[in-house]
């Protein structure tokens, strides 16, 4: 079946007692044991819950992996794998990164003896010298949040592997609809699921699929020791709306597209980072290893000073954290989602105050582009004005 | 905290139980609070940040839900996490690398497969004591001790540690103090009154009371404690998520009358069992001659719904649980209905036979929790199965 087929057919042929077309919601915590030493596979919720299981499942095959694990939030999943890792060793990490994930490697692994190097993944020669003998993993976000930087997938994880390091891909910005990094070499995949797989920004939830039998089952001890799981509601949310995934990443492709190419001609914007313009340094290597374009683009103004007014004169965009929703989200990275990323860090992969990062919804492009053009315009008059 | 929870420290816990500050919510006059399935919040302006701005880092039914166990355990802060295991997790993740810390010999399985499969590979170094024995406790401090992790009554075999011993001492050599209050909830037991500084919970237990939910609860006596909490909280993610904080909050209103109920139960059944022939032992804090009687009475208000005993062999333990009508023969406890586990093979299977043995832990060792079934039910059942 084609992956379209698939999501809409999450759970849907999975209860053979009543025939239920959604799969239910099985809130219980205890599972009674037939006999003992016999189990109906199912023990204590924390271990395995059936709806959970349902969705692991589909996460798995959707990402061509072997195992899926859902956790509380994208940061538990992060936290979950990152407990493969012991005290001494040493992790290559994207530069231009999730401020969440900076601050869990700077703030907490770093306390626990883990340590972190930032480097453009792409660049092996760079990560070449940063290798050590302590060295396990390589965290790769491609494209990065917010300039999206565009890591070739096979070359860099046929390259891990010569160095018999664990190549974990966050592919929360394209999702297994666009691209599949376990079918390109990689070992572990993470998502926060709150973006695009959930799609409606009502869920926070994280995945992580693994490749691999013993890399899954000790995955599997991590994810059931430290808890940090996903409650059964949370999971039938989660695949209610991974079923139109095609849809939605189709149409957030669409209007990402076009909002940018509008964006590219506006005068008072000086750059837009979008992957899908064949201007963009990483145009090739996204369209070799991916089969479309994410929804979330960034641009730098000109002038910092129209940012603010732009924020409030906005009215069908929302200001607010997250992306990946059916509504159309703005998010103004320096002082929002990267604001645990030290200023010279962020100002070297160049997030500074004249980069907004927009997140495009489906509503229809044209009310989109009006609500930009018109708050680009009081901005421009409100500074003018000065 | 927010201004929802309004100063109700001079209510009785019967009261405060339903009447935390949530109970009605203030915008619509709703009975019940709403549950806010938003994971992000939209800011009216750069310079007003709003409240919430994402769900990870706050949500207003997870806040109401974390005002409330704060306000239970007379704490400062309170916080829901995914899982008890979530909770206890990131409680020890406050220490780090190098640190030492030391904790009760029969804490919960899973407490001790984070501590010596996960945490001993960050560099966290434990010691187990047996925690009843103060000079144990005291011998094991070393000059890297940061942290002491407490667990009274332990599970399953009710042992009793003296809280308020342990933290005055433990605040002379300035160790953090942990308690582990699932079994008794904060209805009997409040440890924050006794000096301790992080209380923890596997909500899914009696706070909850359904074994519909899986949650954790931390509430912490100082802001300072509450800060680093927060930002483990948000920076590791493994929050409660909404429904479930919602399901839980409803399960907490009736915390009191399902404890007092169970409660009963669970006196009458301990000695039913103590006269029974077949069972060589009864574990018990409200039982005459279990030790550490006295020291729990001054720190608890009762003796909780979970009685352990020993039927001599595995042998004997698998055909009772092969015979048994009435409870759910499964992990877990503290529920509405009644739970018999096996340690051996459930909670402690974790721990090896030798450790789980030393522990007091047999393999005849069962675990019944006494839900809100009639109690004469569950005894002629148990005499069914003891034949």
């Amino acid at each position: 079946m084609r992956i379209e087929s698939r999501l809409a057919q999450i759970g849907s042929q999975a209860d053979p007692k009543t025939g239920a077309v959604n799969y239910p919601i099985y809130h219980a915590t205890a599972f009674r044991h037939p006999k003992l030493g016999e189990s109906t596979g199912f023990d204590y919720a924390r271990t395995k819950s059936p709806t959970r299981t349902i969705l692991e499942d589909a996460i798995a095959e959707l990402e061509s992996g072997d195992a899926g694990f859902a956790c509380s939030s994208g940061m538990a999943a992060l936290q979950t794998i990152f407990a493969l890792f012991s005290q001494g060793d040493h992790l290559i990490v994207s530069l231009d990164l999730y401020g969440g994930t900076y601050r869990l490697l700077e703030q907490t692994m770093s306390r626990f003896g883990v340590i972190s190097s930032y480097v453009d993944t792409n660049d092996i020669e760079e990560m070449e010298k940063l290798i050590t003998p302590n060295t396990k993993a390589i965290l790769i976000e491609t494209p990065t949040n917010p300039l999206m930087m565009v890591t070739d997938l096979e070359k860099v994880s046929r390259w891990a592997k010569t160095k018999n390091l664990l190549t974990i891909v966050d592919n929360t910005l394209l999702s297994p609809y666009f691209q599949r990094p376990i079918e390109l070499g990689a070992d572990i995949i993470i998502h926060s699921a709150s973006k695009y797989l959930g799609g409606h920004n009502d869920v926070i939830a994280g995945l992580i699929v693994t490749k691999g039998e013993e890399l899954s089952e000790k995955m599997f001890e991590l994810h059931n020791s430290i808890g940090a799981i996903l409650g059964p509601q949370d999971c039938w949310l989660l695949m209610r709306g991974m079923k139109t995934l095609a849809l939605r990443m189709e149409r957030h492709q669409e209007n990402a597209t076009k909002i940018a190419e509008y964006l590219l001609e506006h005068p008072m914007v000086d750059e837009v980072f979008y992957p899908a313009l064949p201007s963009h340094p990483g145009h090739e290597v996204q369209n070799k290893q991916s089969s479309g374009n994410t929804g979330i683009f960034s641009f730098k103004m000109k002038d910092a000073r129209t940012i603010e007014p732009i924020l409030r004169h906005i009215k069908i965009i929302a200001f607010a954290e997250s992306l990946g929703g059916v509504e159309s989200l703005m998010t103004y990275p320096s002082v929002q989602t990267h604001a645990d990323i030290p200023k010279e860090i962020r100002e070297k992969v160049g997030v500074d105050d004249r980069l907004l990062r927009y997140s495009v919804g489906i509503e229809h492009v044209e009310d989109l582009i009006t609500d930009l053009s018109q708050a680009f315009e009081k901005a421009r008059i409100e500074l003018e004005g000065r | 905290m927010s201004d929802n929870n309004h100063n109700n420290q001079s209510k009785k816990f019967a009261t405060k139980v339903i009447h935390f500050g949530g109970e009605i919510d203030k915008q619509t006059g709703a009975s019940s609070v709403p549950l806010y399935q938003a994971s992000t919040f939209h800011h009216f302006s750069l310079e007003d940040l709003p409240d919430y701005d994402y769900t990870r880092s706050g949500n207003p039914t997870r806040q109401m839900l974390e005002d409330y166990i704060a306000t239970l355990e007379d704490g400062i802060r309170g916080f829901a996490f995914a899982s008890g295991m979530a909770a206890i997790s990131s409680a020890f993740m406050l220490l780090s690398s190098g640190d030492h810390v030391i904790v009760t010999e029969d804490v919960y399985g899973g407490t001790y497969r984070l501590l010596t499969s996960i945490l001993n590979r960050m560099n966290i170094e434990t010691t187990f004591v047996d925690m009843t024995q103060f000079e144990q406790v005291k011998g094991a401090l070393k000059a890297n001790t940061k942290a002491v992790f407490m667990e009274t009554p332990s599970n399953p075999t009710l042992k009793i540690t003296d809280i308020g011993q342990i933290t005055d001492w433990a605040k002379d050599h300035n160790l953090l103090t942990m308690v582990d209050n699932t079994f008794m909830t904060p209805y009997h037991q409040r440890p924050i009154e006794l000096g301790v500084d992080i209380v923890l919970h596997s909500a899914t237990k009696f706070l909850g009371g359904h074994s519909d939910v899986v949650a954790g609860l931390a509430v912490v006596a100082t802001d300072e404690l509450g800060t680093k909490m927060k930002q483990i909280q948000n920076g590791l993610g493994n929050i409660l998520g909404v429904h479930d904080s919602w399901l839980l909050m409803r399960g907490m209103k009736t915390l009191q009358a399902r404890m007092e109920h169970s409660e009963k139960g669970a006196i009458r059944l301990a000695e039913w069992l103590s006269n029974h022939p077949k069972i060589k032992k009864v574990y018990y804090p409200g039982l005459e001659n279990h030790p550490g009687k006295e020291i729990h009475e001054k720190q608890s208000r009762g003796y909780g719904a979970v009685v352990s005993f020993d039927v001599e062999s595995g042998t004997e333990a698998k055909g009772l649980l092969s015979r048994v009508k009435i409870p759910l023969v499964a992990v877990s406890l503290g529920a509405v209905e009644s739970i018999l586990s096996y340690p051996a093979m459930m909670s402690h299977a974790a721990m090896p036979r030798e450790v789980r043995l030393e522990r007091g832990i047999t393999d005849g060792t069962l675990r019944y929790s006494v839900g809100l079934e009639d109690i004469e039910d569950i005894i002629q059942d148990l005499e069914q199965a003891l034949y």
